[in-house]
């Protein structure tokens, strides 16, 4: 049995109609004079969109920031590869688009399951977000006129999308990567590359530092500050395989769970319906083909079961194409998780394509002949290359085959309308929090969030908790720096003792193909009861067996691995019990309890109209759900159709 | 898709920290096949490394889709391995056959200094981007985003030079160990656009100076960068990073 908090979280959303309730809310808000800024340090992790538009804004603000990130350089961050696009209402297009129509386009692609108000403003900012990357520099796409471009993207039926070819998330990040390092030359972000956070620091209840470890020297740091804020990203590497970079991983907003922060709806992953197949055991990562290409790509598996002629031997009567059959006015821009669920749907029927029949087409063919190849190279040309370069075949020429893969995590540590924690202090943006795509993230949306509350967000809540906190000094010797700091070395140490016979990859594997058999597309009670409890037998047989070569005070990439993969196996037993939790189907979390007659997702929202956000009480423990009903007075839930 | 095997020999770079000499050590692996990126055999080369109790070879990567720049190697003397526009992630097993001897090494150069084994420092690029590679705007003080337009080929130009990864190939392949083509891109892409000109003498003169202080080496167009940029992004750039320093040293106010 679930155990379940007595009283509800309070989102601390404003009062007051949708449309003025940030506009009312940012003036509520207590400042910091601009003479006081300087006194107070505000810790930022990750460097991505949110972690690096965070830290530039903030210390243009005047206060003094410290950003950390893992990777050598914070233009690492996997916000980098994100490939499509950046959605925004600016309605250039004259299609009919508006903020109003964004807000719903958004809510409704998250299988209502966000909060009404946290969308309204990520649609609300959104324009100002495209203004902002333009003044920076940032090349979007332009019409011969020299006015910016726009795309249509899935779950929306107006282009509301910016881009820079393939590559928008590069160019987005380098743009808040330079604001920030124009701050780190100023001197007010002091910049700490190659340090992964151990440890949160809190202190009389609110969240006052980190403690890190240099991967290079292997030194334990302990920062201290006046506020924490987490932009760690999405923990979609629980499943091994994803298309995460490698060193994606949950232990920042893991560590912070476990020092009291509740972790909201983890079972809210997205499978990405557009990325290249599996193709043997050995393989480390799973590469994503943009969403955009649907635009002019057209999905289809062969009609008849088992069809194994090369694709152009295939005539047209004897193709399904699968998307526009089922959502004709959707087509082939279904959202994501149906989309995603199509494609598993028809494989499982045995039409799939491919060696291991785990593939479905997407094809050019049309769009080529339509457009000629020069048009589509032009627009594509850098995603056709990358495929080319893994596969060896040439998507000019033959259809791409595709498959859906673990891409993103809408779940992630509850924050409120502030997008503080419940710890106070601590602050969480980006994917790294649970706010804003509800059970299922649209194209294009993942960019806007990361900036919005970077950019725009973060710098005005910021400033009422620092301005009303009162906070005394805290000093590296201070008994919780000192217990969090002791927490982290022993961890260290106790991986390193080991010795055992297995290495940290091979049990991320067996962890992570777990997950996608049991807690993947599809979901039910059976499969998530037993992977619970093969969790827990996985995970003790990690502390007794696992390998991890070499010492703790140098570079050392296998004791990096352990760590966070010691952090995956206490996850993800959170993780499937949140899907079990969850009797309904909503958005990328399918339970095949619980669907209509056509195979759709049956959302109940008598009874899991919540945001459902659990509290750690210790590893191998039950944990305690607490919940924040999920009020919806501006749009009335329906049943979301595509058809 | 047909899958073939690959038996290989791997002349690795080992070097257990910034202070140890470090030297080749020569392992062999069999069963790589090749569907294999050239990362994931070496995933495979470590897992052998750990059964038999040796560490792991040390190697930068992240994203291992080509973008984030992470990933280096010198694979036998070419910076990234043999493909062009392609990074060691992106490489495949299926470019080598069987029984060959592959050398891999760090970055070669001064101002990236080996930290173990194949990761090399190269916080030296950061250092010039905060030097001068940006805009200067507060976030909120921007107008609209179509209120300055930029011509589709000015936007291409600049676009081409934004495309750079920040890896470091083309310090990697010059014989000089310049950084030229890496600060060029920056230079190139916001001399391009409207953005960036208020800043653009002072920007080209200050990212040159800290180039030059981390101790790069000059350019002698032999375009050796051009060659090994994975990113494909143009020696045109240096031509226009020469053109803005010069602008730049007779027109700057200072």
């Amino acid at each position: 049995m679930v155990r379940v908090a007595s009283d509800t979280l309070n989102s601390r959303v404003p009062d007051g109609a949708l449309q003025q309730k940030w506009d009312k809310h940012r003036f509520d808000l207590k400042l910091v004079n601009p003479a006081n800024k300087r006194k107070f340090t505000v810790i930022v992790v990750g460097t991505g969109l949110a972690g690096g538009s965070a830290a530039a804004s903030m210390a243009e603000l005047g206060y003094n920031v410290k950003a950390f990130c893992f990777q050598d350089s914070p233009r690492r961050a996997h916000s980098i590869a994100a490939q499509g696009g950046i959605n925004a209402a600016k309605n250039y297009q004259n299609d009919g688009d508006s903020v109003w129509r964004l807000f719903y386009d958004t809510l409704k692609g998250g299988d209502y399951r966000a909060r009404e108000a946290n969308v309204y403003r990520l649609a609300q900012v959104s324009t100002s977000i495209i203004d902002q990357c333009v003044a920076q520099g940032v090349p979007f796409a332009r019409e011969y006129g020299g006015t910016l471009a726009n795309r249509s993207f899935g779950g929306a039926q107006v282009s509301r999308t910016f881009y820079c070819r393939g590559q928008t998330g590069q160019q987005l990040l380098l743009g808040a990567y330079q604001a920030m390092m124009r701050q780190v030359g100023t001197g007010k972000v002091k910049l700490f590359a190659r340090r992964e956070m151990l440890e949160l620091v809190v202190v009389d209840g609110f969240a006052r530092g980190i403690v890190v470890r240099n991967l290079v020297t292997g030194q334990l740091e302990t920062h201290t500050a006046d506020a924490v804020v987490i932009c760690t990203g999405g923990y979609g590497n629980a499943y091994y395989l994803s298309t995460m970079a490698k060193g994606s991983n949950v232990t920042a907003a893991w560590r912070c769970a476990r020092r009291g922060a509740l972790f909201a709806n983890p079972c809210y992953t997205q499978i990405h319906p557009t990325c290249i197949p599996v193709t043997g055991d050995y393989q480390s990562k799973l590469t994503l083909m943009s969403e955009s290409l649907r635009n002019d790509g057209r999905v289809w598996v062969p009609s008849k079961k088992g069809d194994k002629r090369p694709p152009d031997q295939i005539p047209d009567d004897e193709r399904d194409y699968y998307l526009e059959r089922r959502y004709p006015s959707f087509g082939n821009l279904a959202p994501r998780d149906i989309s995603s669920r199509a494609a598993k749907e028809r494989c499982d029927a045995g039409n799939g394509v491919g060696e291991t029949g785990l593939a479905v087409f997407l094809d050019f063919r049309d769009a080529i002949k339509r457009d000629g190849e020069d048009v589509i190279r032009k627009k594509y040309g850098n995603l056709f290359h990358m495929y080319n370069k893994i596969t060896a075949e040439d998507p000019y020429r033959q259809p791409m085959r595709i498959f859906p893969a673990v891409h993103y995590t809408m779940g992630g540590l509850w924050v409120d309308y502030n997008l503080m924690s419940n710890v106070p202090g601590l602050y969480v943006l980006g994917e790294a929090n649970f706010s804003d795509h509800g059970a299922n993230r649209l194209g294009a949306s993942a960019l806007m969030q990361g900036l919005s509350d970077g950019y725009f967000v973060i710098p005005y809540t910021i400033g009422d908790h620092l301005a009303t906190a009162k906070l005394a000094k805290v000093s590296d010797d201070h008994p919780a720096c000192v217990q969090a700091r002791k927490d982290a070395e022993d961890r260290i140490s106790k991986l390193l003792s080991v010795q055992g016979k297995r290495s940290v990859d091979s049990f991320h594997r067996e962890l992570g193909l777990l997950l996608w058999d049991k807690c993947g597309m599809a979901r039910n009670r059976a499969g998530l009861t037993d992977a619970i409890g093969r969790i827990r037998e996985l995970r003790e047989q990690y502390w007794k067996d696992v390998r991890v070569l070499g010492s703790g005070a140098s570079l050392n990439q296998s004791l990096e691995k352990a760590g966070r993969v010691a952090d995956f196996m206490e996850f993800a037993e959170l993780l499937a019990t949140d899907a079990l939790h969850r009797e309904e189907s909503c958005g990328g979390h399918f339970r095949e309890e619980y669907q209509t007659d056509e195979g759709e997702a049956a959302r109940n929202d008598a009874d899991f109209s919540y945001v459902g956000a659990w509290e750690f009480t210790g590893t191998g423990q039950d944990p305690i759900l607490h919940k924040e009903p999920l009020v919806f007075e501006n749009v009335k839930p329906s049943t979301r159709s595509y058809k | 898709m047909s899958t073939d095997v690959l038996n290989l020999n791997l002349r690795v770079w080992r070097q257990s920290g910034p202070n140890d000499p470090g030297g080749f050590r020569t392992y062999r692996l069999n069963g790589v096949t090749t569907h294999m990126s050239f990362l994931e055999m070496l995933d495979v080369l470590n897992e052998q490394l750990i059964a038999s109790g040796e560490e792991p070879v040390a190697f930068d990567h992240d994203c291992r889709e080509g973008i984030c720049g992470m990933c280096s190697l010198m694979i036998n003397g070419q910076a990234h391995g043999p493909d062009k526009a392609t990074t060691t992630c992106q490489l495949h097993m299926r470019r080598f056959s069987d029984g060959d001897t592959i050398t891999i090494e760090p970055w070669r150069a001064a101002s990236f200094p080996v930290i173990r084994d194949l990761v090399v420092d190269r916080s030296a690029f950061d250092r010039i981007i905060s030097a001068g590679g940006f805009v200067s705007v507060n976030t909120g003080n921007a107008p609209d985003g179509n209120a300055i337009p930029v011509p589709g080929v000015k936007q291409e130009v600049a676009m081409d030079g934004a495309a750079c990864i920040g890896c470091g190939a083309c310090v990697a392949a010059c014989k000089n160990a310049s950084a030229m083509l890496f600060v060029s891109a920056k230079v190139s892409q916001l001399a391009v656009l409207p953005q960036g000109h208020p800043e653009r003498n002072a920007r080209v003169l200050s990212m040159v100076a800290q180039m030059d202080k981390e101790g790069f080496g000059s350019c002698t167009n032999t375009s050796e960068c051009e060659a090994a940029c994975p990113a494909e992004v143009s020696v045109s750039h240096i031509a226009r990073l020469n053109r803005e320093y010069l602008r730049a040293t007779i027109f700057a106010e200072t």
